[in-house]
């Protein structure tokens, strides 16, 4: 390829004519055209994070049980029985909108190669979703895509997607986010790095060829979206999941040897940052010979190897002793492995092709002199706080109830969990639906984790800060609500377009309150990722920082799910002063999206969830729900459709009209079922916890204080109708009732 | 009885079944890559769940040309036995050793869920701690479990008492309904004429243990261990 290399070339690669100049200054001369290519990538805001890291670093990283925080390929905890888990979220949202199946897909591809490259067998994974309206004719072709995608690619590899959520709202019309989670579990004294050393010592590539797909993906994920997106189809990577699993298998047998000096999977820029990230990280230079990369085309130019994002790829620095060990295991697999360069003390990338040198870059200044932008900033003008006696209730609470289980953001989702296997590996002891968090068991140890993905973008919207610090919030409790001690997170951001002040301020203040929360609730971020330009002709997604948690369990046995057993008495934990801001009954009932969303009390969440977490694990608490979207009603609603045991809920305070009271959305509180609330009550209130008793559980309707009842089997069909009558058109098809069990509390 | 797993590469649910064959037979079981030939000392050859070769061409049929299985056919024909779960099912039909076909979900979509298994006879190596007519529950996990056989096939493997396992509901009752991926007479599972080789879609082996919500897989191990 002889195409002048100048600016205006470089600006359509994304780069401006100020990085440009950078660039000029640092090669000395006009670059080649395949270093431009290694610039724009490197330089993109998917890999160098220019307009995010100034922000990041206000993050709460560090806990004593923090082994890698953010930095390495995934976030590495501590967990105990000298085990680590590994855990990392990373958005696919570009891709999944232009070619939903393979968008997800690769999606999840690339966060479990994050996750294995360090060393660890994957046990499970997690999204979380956002969808456009449903009457949007596109969101049902985007949604059947990319749960198709997730399972396609989970199943066949074998690792348990175990849980996640999924939201809808018009903001996300244009612009899906599918944002994967994968957790894995090394030995704690065997993680791996990627940082490059040993001069002279071979790269070594593994796994499936290169091909033309995916050039310039991460270039396409840093801009904005127009009409003519769908035109960017070729830079979607097409997934191999079968290749997956046994790269899987092919790197934890060679990781079970001591031959390997670092490693890396290539992602987004493939070759190009692999290389260039691994030799920056071990300060020494690295040479490669496109020769000897495995190609699945003919023809293809020093460019496309560089910047290809084929799927399935890994590059390894390796002992020179142990080069023919390596060799046999991945010929036992049947994958590709070649030798495709060394590494030198040059401190220099350095590319040939036919004999030709196409680049040769210093590794310093491509890494230090990446641009940093301190954008400017707008605040999110503050909304105010709505007085729920002046909002009518024109509904009641049976008829609010009915609607409001069965909207799409509330109703269930078995449709979709129902196609990805959720149970293979034998470890998952609760799965999707049956508690707030999945609980997935270490194979052979009575330990188990608590996995959770959260996030409520329209509060984010409301209030950037209060919405970042409720998400946390959110996950630290979903985590205590099956009694696992919450550890450490991964955060996905997912914004706009970064160069309007609005959208940079609304990522200033989630990333505020997230800090604020991480550093209360001792939950520090270990892993993450930044997608901004989520836009679609000027038009930004709501802003979603999605959280994914992860806490621990000493005796699986103790985890807890929130089906509703039967006789028991049901508490609520926490204060309520029935706060209608932003809540779904306000939009589903109301039709209004106004007013300040609930604050987040940081230090009651800690004490209420302290108090749960020991109550859950002392065999007090039987069943337990964290009271969120839709408020006390619906969380009973949810406990008691996923048992089939109905309840009877006493009469609400006085000082709180009953539409508040019930549908309000008070941040820190949770539902659990308790055989005696007198002495329970006695304990928490000796602890200083807000504690309320609403009823007794028993029957088979819930029966509301205003007199109305409904038989669980009916609030069960409302429940379960979205889905199948919007994507399969069977309407009145449900699943059947006899084929179901709860998987907890009420055996 | 000494239990072996084959492993094709695309395999998942090997560490599955491991698990299930130890709780029962009180060992490990040998875990055999599907290069290897040798099968000697092995009494039941188990070929457990996943995407044998990326269920590329057709669900099961590149392993079924395996060189393996000409072993694991001659280990059937001289009567020894074989379980096939899920894709190990799928390869057993596309290998000859059992009849029909398992086509792709009548929903089109892959099934991850709880089911219940009608046992439809009771005095096999596999059934016996089951009684003939009870259900108990397992999961199933796939995308193409929609048993497929012509009808004379299907007349015969009824005639001759081969179907081992039916869809149904908790209480036995058989509906459209409770045949989830549309298989033909709600056939869950089949046995060869010598009752030695079992072929069933759902995974009996994820339901061995109270943590994992159930022990209604255990029993077929546990009678296998005692076969």
């Amino acid at each position: 390829m002889n195409q002048n290399v100048n600016e205006s070339l470089a600006q359509s690669f994304g780069l401006s004519a100020e990085e440009y100049g950078r660039v000029l200054a640092i090669m000395g001369r006009t670059p080649s055209f395949t270093e431009l290519g290694v610039f724009s990538v490197m330089w993109s805001e998917h890999c160098s994070y220019k307009s995010s890291r100034v922000w990041l670093k206000q993050l709460s990283t560090k806990a004593p049980w923090v082994i890698h925080g953010p930095g390495e390929n995934a976030g590495v905890v501590d967990i105990g029985d000298g085990l680590a888990a590994v855990f990392k979220m990373e958005s696919h949202n570009h891709p999944s909108f232009i070619e939903p199946y393979q968008g997800a897909a690769t999606g999840v591809g690339g966060i479990l190669r994050d996750v294995f490259t360090m060393g660890a067998r994957p046990i499970a994974n997690l999204n979380a979703l956002r969808f456009g309206r449903p009457e949007n004719p596109r969101t049902k072709r985007i949604v059947d895509g990319v749960v198709r995608g997730i399972g396609g690619y989970g199943n066949c590899v074998g690792v348990p997607t175990v849980g996640g959520e999924v939201n809808f709202h018009p903001s996300y019309d244009g612009n899906p986010l599918v944002n994967a989670m994968t957790v894995g579990i090394a030995r704690k004294d065997k993680i791996f790095l990627s940082a490059a050393a040993g001069i002279g010592n071979p790269v070594v590539y593994v796994g499936s060829k290169t091909g033309r797909d995916g050039i310039h993906g991460a270039t396409m994920a840093s801009t904005e979206f127009s009409a003519d997106s769908e035109d960017k189809r070729p830079t979607v990577q097409v997934g191999d999941p079968f290749t997956e699993k046994l790269l899987i298998e092919a790197c934890l047998e060679l990781m079970a040897t001591d031959a390997i000096v670092a490693i890396q999977d290539m992602g987004a820029a493939g070759l190009t940052s692999s290389a260039v990230e691994m030799a920056g990280k071990g300060n020494v230079g690295i040479e490669l010979d496109l020769d000897h990369v495995p190609a699945r085309e003919t023809g293809m130019t020093a460019y496309e190897f560089m910047l290809s994002e084929s799927q399935e790829r890994m590059l390894m620095v390796l002992r020179p002793d142990r080069e023919q060990l390596a060799r046999d295991i991945f010929a036992k697999w049947d994958l590709d492995f070649a030798i495709v360069g060394r590494i030198t003390n040059t401190g220099r990338i350095v590319v040939r092709h036919h004999g030709i040198v196409e680049a040769d870059i210093p590794l310093g200044p491509l890494n230090d002199q990446a641009p940093l932008y301190t954008r400017p900033t707008v605040d999110t003008r503050k909304q105010e706080k709505l007085n729920p006696a002046r909002i009518e209730d024109r509904y009641g609470l049976t008829r609010a109830l009915e609607k409001l289980v069965a909207c799409p953001d509330l109703c269930s989702r078995a449709w979709i969990w129902d196609q990805y296997d959720s149970t293979v590996g034998g470890q998952t002891i609760k799965r999707p639906g049956a508690a707030d968090a999945a609980v997935v068991k270490l194979e052979g140890l009575k330990r188990a984790l608590a996995l959770t993905t959260d996030c409520t973008p329209r509060y984010c919207l409301a209030d950037p800060e209060a919405g970042g610090a409720q998400a946390v919030a959110e996950a630290w409790r979903n985590l205590t609500a099956v009694g696992a001690r919450p550890l450490a997170i991964t955060d996905n951001m997912n914004f706009g377009n970064p160069e309007k002040p609005e959208i940079m301020g609304q990522f200033a203040a989630c990333i505020r309150g997230m800090a604020a929360a991480c550093e209360a609730l001792d939950f520090p971020v270990v892993s993450g990722n930044v997608s901004l330009y989520n836009e679609t002709e000027g038009k930004a997604i709501l802003p979603t920082p999605a959280i994914g948690g992860l806490g621990v369990l000493d005796d699986a046995a103790r985890a807890v799910g929130l089906g509703l057993p039967p006789w028991l008495d049901i508490v609520l934990i926490g204060a309520t002063t029935g706060w209608l801001g932003q809540s779904i009954w306000l939009r589903e009932i109301a039709g209004r999206e106004d007013g300040a969303p609930p604050p987040v009390d940081l230090a009651a969440e800690k004490a209420n969830g302290d108090f749960v977490r020991t109550h859950i694990l002392n065999g007090t608490i039987r069943a337990c729900h964290d009271v969120s979207d839709g408020g006390i009603l619906v969380a009973v609603a949810e406990m008691a459709m996923a048992s089939g045991t109905g309840a009877r809920l006493s009469a609400h305070p006085r000082d709180i009209p009953g539409h508040a009271f019930w549908f309000g959305e008070d941040q820190a509180r949770y539902l659990v079922a308790v055989p005696d609330h007198a002495g329970f009550t006695r304990i928490a209130e000796a602890a200083g916890i807000p504690v309320l008793r609403l009823g007794t559980s028993g029957g088979q309707d819930l029966t509301l204080p205003d007199g109305g009842s409904i038989p669980i089997a009916a609030l069960r069909t409302a429940h379960e109708r979205f889905f199948p009558s919007w994507m399969d058109e069977h309407p009145g098809k449900s699943r059947p009732m006899e084929g179901q069990t709860d998987g907890n509390g009420s055996q | 009885m000494t239990p072996g797993i084959v492993i094709f590469p695309g395999i998942n649910r090997e560490r599955d079944m491991a698990i299930a064959l130890e709780a029962s037979f009180g060992a490990k079981p040998r875990m055999v890559w599907h290069k290897d030939t040798d099968l000697s000392g092995i009494d039941l050859i188990v070929i457990p769940g996943g995407f044998s070769f990326g269920d590329y061409l057709r669900c099961g049929a590149m392993a079924a040309h395996s060189p393996i299985m000409r072993a694991v056919k001659a280990h059937a024909d001289r009567g020894g036995y074989v379980l096939g779960v899920c894709n190990g099912f799928q390869i057993l039909t596309e290998a000859g050793i059992l009849p029909g076909a398992l086509l792709r979900n009548a929903s089109l979509r892959f099934l991850s869920m709880e089911c219940h298994l009608r046992v439809e006879r009771g005095d096999t190596a596999f059934t016996r701690h089951y009684h003939a007519g009870q259900t108990f529950r397992a999961i199933m996990a796939h995308g193409d479990g929609n048993y497929f056989a012509d009808d004379a096939t299907l007349d015969r493997l009824e005639g001759e008492n081969l179907v081992a396992l039916r869809y149904a509901g908790k209480s036995g009752a058989i509906t459209p309904e409770t045949n989830r991926n549309g298989s033909a007479r709600s056939i869950a599972g089949i046995l060869s004429p010598n009752l030695r080789v079992l072929g069933l879609m759902p995974h009996p082996e994820d339901l061995v243990d109270p943590l994992m919500g159930g022990i209604e897989g255990k029993p077929l191990f546990d009678a296998l261990a005692a076969a």
